[in-house]
């Protein structure tokens, strides 16, 4: 039941397609490692795709808000596309929603990033 | 080791993440059973797996000595469920707002806010050595899905 990780290019921003669960132990260790790597390899404007991602729990919301901070103080963007009912409500309910740049339509999101 | 009262299952479980998974789909089969509605299902289950996630990890810090348990009941007006760990106690009163501006980007301490969130009561207990936490859902409310 853990997370998988899908990573596309589309117009220099980098795309994770994230399938299955962002919870402790299982989606929150792909998730920091997917996003550490990515940074590493320059790559700072990334978007999250949580089509698929039917679960998430606290410690799942700590790893998107840490990914957030973790690439804004690198002077890039991350923002999440094609939320879930369920992953809408957790992050309204957290008062995260207004936080993150969320987005429900890929192209539209890949034309808002600030390029360099 | 698992004991049964009337309708309520206890079980005594290590201090794992299948321990955690496992309480959370118990909660899952027994909301389902009771009739509530899919949306209260996974609120109700999401507050239980916070609730072992807690007992687990910040209870126990993952000691193969301690264990947790985790207990079901339906009263038929309520869903019962007590988490209890054999950690160094929780002071709810200490814990940081996580909706306050300072609190929004931190990556953690978000769990007892959901659980409070999604249930109708939530009591705490202290034991010793330990916590027990008491989630209770009304069934009234939890079935018309209101």
């Amino acid at each position: 039941m853990s997370m998988k990780v899908n990573t596309r290019q589309v117009d220099g921003i980098t795309i994770l397609d994230l399938s299955g669960r962002i919870t402790l132990g299982e989606g929150s260790v792909q998730l920091r490692d997917a996003v550490r790597d990515l940074l590493a390899k320059g790559s700072k404007l990334i978007l999250l795709n949580l089509a698929d991602v039917n679960y998430i729990d606290s410690s799942g919301i700590g790893e998107l808000v840490s990914a957030y901070t973790t690439v804004r103080n690198q002077g890039g963007e991350l923002k999440l596309l094609n939320l879930t009912k369920k992953v809408h409500d957790l992050l309204q309910i957290t008062k995260l929603y207004t936080v993150f740049d969320v987005k429900d339509d890929e192209a539209s999101a890949i034309a808002s990033y600030a390029r360099a | 080791m698992t004991g049964s009262q009337a309708s309520r299952i206890t079980y005594t479980l290590e201090s794992s993440l299948d321990s955690v998974n496992r309480v959370e789909q118990t909660a899952e089969q027994m909301a389902k059973k009771a009739g509530i509605d899919e949306d209260e299902v996974f609120r109700i289950a999401m507050a239980v797996r916070e609730a072992a996630v807690n007992a687990v990890l910040h209870g126990n810090s993952y000691d193969p000595e301690k264990r947790i348990t985790a207990s079901f009941e339906n009263t038929g007006e309520s869903l019962v469920i007590r988490i209890a760990d054999q950690g160094k106690g929780l002071d709810p009163e200490t814990l940081p707002d996580p909706l306050a501006p300072e609190n929004l980007l931190r990556g953690s301490g978000r769990g007892i806010f959901l659980i409070r969130s999604f249930m109708d009561e939530v009591h705490f207990k202290q034991l010793h050595p330990g916590t027990e936490l008491t989630l209770i859902k009304h069934l009234g409310t939890a079935q018309t899905g209101s």
